[in-house]
């Protein structure tokens, strides 16, 4: 099927649900090509064990180009692989050797469920925006879009926060499965533009309270989040989050 | 010629100008108190459904969204690149909502309904406005003001864009809408469920039959309106741009029950896409249509030219498109650009080891920014090199997020050599047929952007996919949906326990286990390869009678074979993707061969569709007005069985001409 020689050993976590015990199984996997993706190198080891009349492996993708979030394997201990500033999907087998073995591992953390395999039920995030994660503007009420400049600046830098896709790694990749990275960067977008100020400490307090409902923990600056995420949102996004729920915490009237 | 009476677009009467103002203050409405009782199903969470269910939500209509992913932000919308288009004419360049309506129709061949794209142009402007207000962060001049640029087939400068990522920010401004609504408890959000049939009652459709794709349990959900916002079929030829999961599975189920299909022969092929590396390639990536705003595509003179692009001289290199279009170069419509390649691959100049690819190129972009920055900071002295490097990080700011995506998909830096790029199906076109109101002919049943034919008629300009979707949902729905639903007011909850819903269910659960028991030989992924084949290689860029014919003949006995040989491991009440594959690899199955029907039924070529017997002589798409100035709708019949409905294109405000960007 496939014109690539690299060999490779694949320790592969499965796991029926939720509520079983999981645990890792070996596949060896022949022919794959440098230019594979990663998920395309699974495409191949779930074909193998189709026609072995095993059960493929249940992993999330949707894209394949690195924009929808869905994808989420935790590769050599590393959430989205060796690569920096990628997701799983954007991995290609050049990144590794002949001869390898790779351990592939769901996100690992109490606000992720494991659903099947490597598939983990990441709903707490859509409860986090749920919260507060918006501006409450209904359709058909807006104002001209160019009657309230903004600077370059502060557009750029609530885009970069806005660039988040919502993956997990950022918590999958802390030791405490804190999920501040993705939180700071909507309380960050939405705080740096006009249109976010009018609910700007309300989302604050409502977004923090939902993300430790969520089983969350906490941030103790070790920066691996910012470190292993795939659009390098930045760790700054954290200390402007303290900063708003901390003015928001002062005055507050609710939460 | 005479419009089928089974179809009627409910276009309003007036001036083209006057039809939606007029439409919109004379629609029936629904008061708060019934709209609190009236249920709506919303299919698919991209930029048409979310917006429609956070807009209906906000209304106070009782909403239900569904979506496949495991959150309704990994939609495939998040993926679109370049822009959206709005006539906004903040760049004062002559832009206005007459001049967008009069691009998108003649952008499309002439063959879209100029009362939906007129609508279309007018609300363009509303969308901008309404995304700003959310907070989407689009690009910026340095007052503060938002910034343009073009797209093809347009000479004004009328596209806004975050980056190279515009569908993520405008959907996650949709999905912060109806997660808002969610959080309020006015939308119920099913994600990891797929909708697998309609529920039709006394001719009305009447709910769903979805499955948890967790649990694989069938679930029934009643609404007085089902809105289908599930996006295009491209995946019907394996490799294309869209995301793994995109399917045609919902829109298909509606089509067997009742609603027509129109114009599924016309797909989109966009010219700048990464070109094939592999047999394994399970998805090919898309490199925005805004990078030829900045680069220019070329091959070399010289036929099986093997030097790498940066070692071919300037006056080897064919810049083919600047050649044959002078008006428009590089921003030619899409279609024209795709062929445009072929025709040069084909012909023995196509680069890279599988010579299907062309290169797009920024060296002139580089020089061109960087004298520019050497010019505004008054350094006069600069050497090459710095003009080169000053120009590469203008060119990063714009572009840098599709760069390092070729660089990681490719190996290559397109930094130091020009991207190759190639051709592939990236849009569809046709989809469920609708009415001015977005019905579809089942009563009841919606279909919103992409999902739908309505606006983009035989070709879509650019960057205006983003801004369909958004129109319908935002602005168009709300409105329409009201004309049926003034209606139901009387109707009250509708029961699941009804004989349909359970018949219905029956069907759905009976077709799974058919699936599941064949165990056969082959997996779903090598029946959808190969039909992936069949469709590219006879009813992709390039479509002829006979080819045509043979992918009938092929794709009749590819389904057959399948239901006989089709492999799907798992069980049915686990989380089982094989088993969805199956299901959506049968219908594009079904779906393949209707297209190759509508495409040989299609005697002429137009935008997207192009029948190799039917061009100019400078082997430009070659149209029949006189015969085939109408959208064909397919009723489906049986097995095998379909039968054509047409509907006349009036042009009162457009005058017809042969397409020229020359």
């Amino acid at each position: 099927m496939s014109a690539g020689n690299m060999r490779l050993t694949l320790k592969v976590w499965r796991q029926s649900n939720t509520d079983t015990q999981g645990g890792f199984e070996n596949y060896n996997l022949d022919g794959v090509s440098p230019d594979m993706s990663f998920l395309e190198m699974f495409d191949i080891l779930n074909e193998q064990l189709i026609e072995e009349n095993k059960e493929p492996v249940a992993f999330d993708h949707d894209c394949r180009e690195g924009i929808c979030g869905m994808c989420s394997m935790f590769i050599n201990g590393q959430p989205h692989g060796p690569l920096k500033g990628v997701t799983t999907c954007q991995l290609h087998m050049r990144s590794f050797q002949d001869g390898d073995t790779i351990t592939v591992e769901p996100w690992r953390a109490a606000g992720f469920p494991v659903i099947k395999d490597l598939v983990v039920n990441r709903d707490g995030f859509d409860r986090i925006i749920s919260a507060g994660g918006f501006v409450s503007v209904n359709t058909g009420n807006a104002q001209d879009a160019n009657s309230l400049p903004i600077a370059k600046e502060n557009a750029d830098d609530a885009f970069a926060a806005a660039a988040c896709i919502g993956c997990g790694a950022c918590v999958a990749a802390c030791k405490n499965a804190s999920a501040m990275l993705f939180v700071s960067a909507k309380i960050s977008q939405l705080a740096l533009l006009p249109q976010g100020q009018a609910e700007r400490s309300i989302r604050a307090e409502k977004m923090v309270a939902q993300m430790d409902a969520e089983g969350f923990g906490n941030c103790t600056n070790t920066h691996a989040c910012s470190a292993e995420c795939p659009k390098e949102i930045s760790f700054e996004n954290i200390a402007r989050m303290n900063r708003e729920y901390l003015g928001a915490k002062v005055s507050s009237k609710a939460v | 010629m005479a419009t089928s009476s089974r179809l009627d677009a409910r276009i309003p009467q007036g001036s083209l100008e006057d039809k939606w103002k007029k439409y919109k203050s004379s629609v029936p409405l629904v008061n708060p108190a019934n709209k609190r009782n009236i249920e709506v199903i919303v299919v698919g969470t991209g930029l048409a459904g979310a917006s429609a269910a956070a807009t209906l939500a906000e209304m106070g209509y009782k909403v239900k969204a569904f979506c496949f992913q495991d959150s309704p932000r990994r939609a495939h919308s998040i993926a679109a690149q370049g822009g959206i288009n709005a006539a906004k004419n903040y760049q004062n360049d002559g832009d206005s909502v007459h001049r967008l309506f009069y691009d998108t129709i003649k952008g499309g061949d002439y063959r879209s309904r100029e009362a939906n794209v007129h609508r279309l142009a007018e609300v363009s402007g509303n969308i901008i406005d309404q995304c700003v207000a959310q907070g989407v962060p689009f690009a910026r001049e340095y007052g503060g003001l938002l910034s343009n640029r073009s797209f093809g087939g347009v000479q004004v400068q009328r596209t806004f864009y975050a980056a190279g990522q515009t569908g993520q920010q405008l959907l996650l401004g949709a999905y912060s809408g109806l997660q808002r609504q969610v959080g309020m408890g006015t939308i119920a959000m099913y994600n990891r469920h797929e909708m697998l049939d309609v529920v039709k009652i006394d001719g009305k459709c009447r709910g769903i039959i979805a499955r948890n794709l967790i649990t694989g349990e069938l679930e029934r959900h009643s609404a007085h309106a089902v809105l289908l916002c599930t996006g295009g079929y491209g995946n019907v030829f394996y490799l294309s741009t869209n995301a793994m999961g995109s399917n045609v599975t919902a829109a298909w189920k509606a089509h067997k029950r009742g609603a027509f299909f129109a114009n599924p022969c016309f797909t989109q092929i966009h010219p700048t896409c990464i070109p094939v590396s592999g047999e394994h390639q399970s998805k090919l990536t898309l490199m925005s249509e805004s990078l030829r705003n900045d680069g220019r595509i070329w091959v070399p003179k010289k036929q099986n030219d093997t030097r790498p692009g940066n070692e071919i001289p300037e006056e080897e290199r064919d810049y083919y498109l600047e050649r044959r279009y002078p008006a428009f170069g590089n921003l030619v419509p899409r279609d024209i650009a795709s062929r445009a390649a072929k025709e040069r691959c084909d012909a023995g100049y196509g680069v890279g080891s599988s010579k299907l690819a062309v290169f797009l190129d920024f060296s002139a972009a580089f020089h061109r920014y960087g004298q520019g920055e050497a010019n505004k900071n008054n350094i006069t002295n600069a050497s090459e090199a710095q003009i080169l490097e000053w120009g590469k990080a203008v060119v990063k700011e714009k572009y840098g997020n599709l760069f390092d995506m070729y660089k990681q998909i490719t190996g290559e830096d397109p930094y130091e050599v020009p991207m190759r790029i190639y051709p592939a199906v990236h849009y569809t076109m046709g989809g469920l047929w609708v009415d001015y109101n977005l019905m579809t002919t089942v009563p009841g049943l919606y279909s919103l952007g992409e999902a739908n034919f309505s606006d983009h008629g035989a070709n879509r300009l650019g960057a205006s996919a983003l801004m369909q979707g958004l129109a319908d949902g935002y602005f168009v729905i709300p409105i329409t949906v009201g004309a049926y639903l003034a209606g139901e007011i009387r109707t009250g909850k509708i029961s699941t326990d009804h004989e349909a819903f359970v018949q219905t269910e029956k069907e759905v659960k009976d077709r799974i286990e058919k699936l599941i028991s064949i165990k056969g030989n082959t997996s779903p992924e090598l029946f959808h390869r190969r039909l992936g084949k069949i469709m590219w290689d006879k009813c992709g860029m390039a479509r002829n009678e006979k080819g045509l014919k043979e992918a009938i003949v092929e794709i009749r006995a590819l389904r057959e074979e399948f239901w006989k040989d089709v492999k799907v491991m798992g069980k049915i009440g686990d989380f089982n993707p094989e088993l969805d594959k199956a299901n959506r690899v049968a219908d594009f199955i079904e779906l393949g061969e209707l297209m190759c029907i509508d495409a040989l039924t299609r005697n002429e070529s137009c935008g997207g569709h192009f029948r190799e017997e039917y061009q100019t002589e400078e082997g430009e798409a070659l149209r029949d007005d006189e015969n085939f100035m109408f959208v064909s709708a397919w009723e489906h019949i049986a097995t095998e069985k379909w039968e054509l409905h047409k509907e006349d294109l009036v042009y009162d405000n457009i005058k017809i001409a042969q397409r020229s960007y020359k």
